[in-house]
């Protein structure tokens, strides 16, 4: 029974996307209640593999029953799973965010462009197979590129140009990285391929390293590392709110594309590769947490500090991914979970904020907001669980990353960028607060406000203001992800067992190569070819049903 | 034939980087293009290259051409098509909007400082 929901997170948008896309156009109450129905299924399923790995196996799903090195394989382990529940929460709560605000009627095909995307993202997580993966960060980037640029306008469409054009040039490297590896290993799945890497002799490892090389640069331009993070900022601070929010988790598909293949195939115990990865992973990380501190302190609008903010907050977890010991590895994982919480929460509020200020994001005083409380509490709670200051999962995890990295030698920069660098966003965050939700109460804000009304209504009857303030709806999904991050901190204990399994089975990969190249006796047979092909693929036709059934 | 393909496969990537520096909408599509014919070219050529032998496995035959990058690089090929017809809408979309082809991330303030510098100049050379 296992074995075809294993591909559900993919099918399941892939169906209900074109549907969303043709049949209900016209229609956004049906097109919102139809994903929203496609996103609590997903959850459903997402938490149904989550129980179907707790245990530690490895499900393997091969496509057309091919036999592995061969065909393509889905593969289930826990950090998949875990991320494909993370996708479809935050998938449902910023869908939530932007029916209730009405973002998704601001430009067309919203929806479908959603569901594409968390295809595209779950299909990244479950991919065991190289080249796969490639054709599912396209598709993951061509949904994100409409995302980006939905509802247009001047600076959102020039952020999204130098989105598409960064991401298309990170798709040529990770051909010519794919072309590299499959040139000297000869397979492209990744389990085959960990078992090839680790036959190669040191002598002869310089084209593996230059395919593993490569494939950090295309990793870490999603991830938006330094030296490839420019486009971040431009482009996340410009995208619609509730994308932006769902981008808290593309960055992630980058650290885990990272974490799969620097550890089963790229590993730091193949003589081959050694500790390339971390060399190079981890100035990169420390030099854009600097960045994204002094960003958070340099930004003179809302939306661009909220970038810099969560720029820093995925190169922490970078850095302690590039130490590539279990526990490290561990700690990345809860930090993980934190981040993408605390970047869409972060994303959420800005978003309310924007709605509801007269002079939008501009870092300078303007009149008082109708719910200027409630978004002062919010916004106040998602700074504090970004900047990683107590009593949210914030600073668990920064303590645990830094905790981890305290063996690696390097202890004393590390601590010290991530400490200074924290202590100028909590500033940085601290200043953004206090000019956007005190200052409106300044003495001159309220007499220029004053006078702006007397004048207006000098001019004639005044028209009454219009209403800002949020719904309860458009309030709850910030709210959610508060929610979800006070659990994130009460349950760290028993969340943080997980993570240890987790990572542990990231460090053993046996397990997983042996469910991907071994028990194949179901698969299809190669050894007879040629002329007879055809009746066989139909003999093989009946036996399918039966044959996936005992898969698992 | 492997001193070509190579030489071939460097040229149209130093083209396509060089014209993909230039930050103009036009000139990044047309490197954007080279350069993803240089990488299908380099995926294709990593089967080794053969002449004259059959793709699929066949009893007889004393070799094969490697079908597996023949496959990648043609789905490499249909994502690169469409993925620059998006770029060039987004671009053209991007031209309309903004009345520049500059591809650089700048803010209103910046572009505000650039027109006041522009009006400046227009006026002390009338």
């Amino acid at each position: 029974m296992m074995a075809h929901w294993l591909i559900a997170p993919v099918v399941v948008p892939a169906l209900v996307a074109p549907m969303v896309a043709y049949v209900m156009r016209f229609d956004i109450v049906m097109q919102r209640a139809a994903s929203m129905a496609a996103s609590v299924v997903m959850i459903a399923i997402a938490i149904g593999l989550m129980v179907a790995t707790a245990d530690g196996t490895v499900h393997v799903y091969r496509l057309g029953d091919w036999p592995a090195p061969f065909g393509i394989v889905l593969v289930l382990d826990r950090l998949a799973a875990l991320l494909i529940l993370l996708t479809t929460l935050l998938g449902a709560v910023v869908l939530l965010h932007a029916s209730a605000t009405g973002w998704d009627r601001r430009g067309r095909h919203f929806h479908a462009l959603m569901l594409f995307q968390v295809m595209g993202i779950s299909g990244a997580f479950l991919t065991g197979d190289a080249f796969n993966l490639f054709v599912l960060f396209e598709i993951l980037l061509i949904a994100s590129y409409g995302l980006t640029i939905h509802a247009g306008g001047r600076e959102r469409l020039k952020g999204g140009l130098q989105y598409v054009i960064m991401n298309l040039v990170g798709s040529s490297l990770f051909l010519i990285a794919l072309g590299t590896l499959y040139a000297t290993t000869g397979t492209l799945n990744i389990a085959d391929l960990a078992v090839k890497v680790r036959e190669i002799p040191v002598g002869e490892a310089a084209l593996v390293r230059v395919a593993a090389m490569l494939l950090m640069i295309v990793f870490a331009v999603k991830a938006a590392l330094f030296p490839v993070q420019f486009w971040l900022p431009g482009t996340y601070a410009n995208a619609p709110a509730p994308v932006a929010a769902l981008f808290a988790i593309m960055t992630k598909v980058g650290a885990y594309a990272i974490l799969r293949m620097h550890t089963i195939v790229f590993g730091p115990d193949t003589d081959a590769i050694g500790s390339l990865s971390q060399d190079w992973l981890m100035p990169a990380a420390l030099i854009t947490i600097a960045i994204g501190g002094i960003g958070v302190m340099g930004a003179r609008n809302l939306m661009q500090m909220v970038s810099f903010a969560v720029l820093m907050s995925t190169a922490t977890l970078m850095l302690a991914i590039s130490a590539f010991t279990p526990y490290a590895i561990e700690a990345a994982l809860y930090y993980l979970v934190h981040s993408t919480f605390s970047a869409a929460l972060m994303f959420l509020v800005a978003d309310l904020v924007l709605s509801q200020r007269r002079n939008g994001g501009a870092l300078a005083a303007s009149p008082v907001m109708a719910q200027n409380g409630l978004l002062a509490a919010l916004f106040f709670g998602a700074a504090i669980a970004i900047a990683g200051m107590p009593p949210l999962s914030g600073f668990l995890g920064k303590l645990y990353v830094l905790d981890a990295l305290r063996d690696t030698g390097y202890s004393w920069l590390v601590w010290t960028v991530v400490l200074v660098s924290s202590l100028i966003t909590i500033v940085g965050l601290g200043r953004a607060g206090s000019t956007v939700f005190w200052k409106a109460n300044d003495a001159d804000v309220v007499a220029a406000e004053a006078r702006a009304r007397a004048e207006a209504e000098a001019n004639g009857p005044a028209e009454p203001l219009p209403d800002r303030s949020a719904s309860a709806l458009a309030i709850a999904p910030s709210m959610m992800l508060m929610a979800a991050l006070v659990a994130v901190t009460v349950f760290a204990g028993p969340l943080s067992r997980y993570m240890q399994a987790t990572s542990a089975q990231l460090f053993d990969p046996v397990d997983y190569i042996e469910a991907v190249l071994l028990n194949q006796d179901d698969t299809k047979d190669l050894s007879s070819h040629g002329d007879d092909y055809g009746e066989h693929g139909e003999d093989d036709g009946t036996e399918d049903g039966a044959a996936t059934e005992g898969d698992h | 034939m492997e001193l070509i393909v190579a030489i071939t496969i460097g040229v149209l990537t130093a083209a396509g980087i060089y014209l993909i520096l230039r930050l103009r909408a036009f000139p990044v599509i047309l490197g954007l293009t080279l350069f993803t014919y240089a990488t299908n070219l380099f995926v294709f050529a990593t089967g080794r290259l053969a002449v004259g032998l059959p793709p699929v496995l066949n009893d007889e035959a004393a070799g094969y051409s490697d079908p597996l990058p023949q496959a990648l690089v043609l789905t490499a090929i249909v994502i690169s098509f469409g993925m620059t017809a998006v770029l060039v809408l987004i671009s053209l979309g991007a031209y309309l909007e903004a009345g520049s082809d500059k591809v650089e991330y700048t803010t209103d303030d910046d572009d505000m400082m650039a027109k006041a510098e522009q009006d400046e100049k227009t006026e002390g050379a009338a």
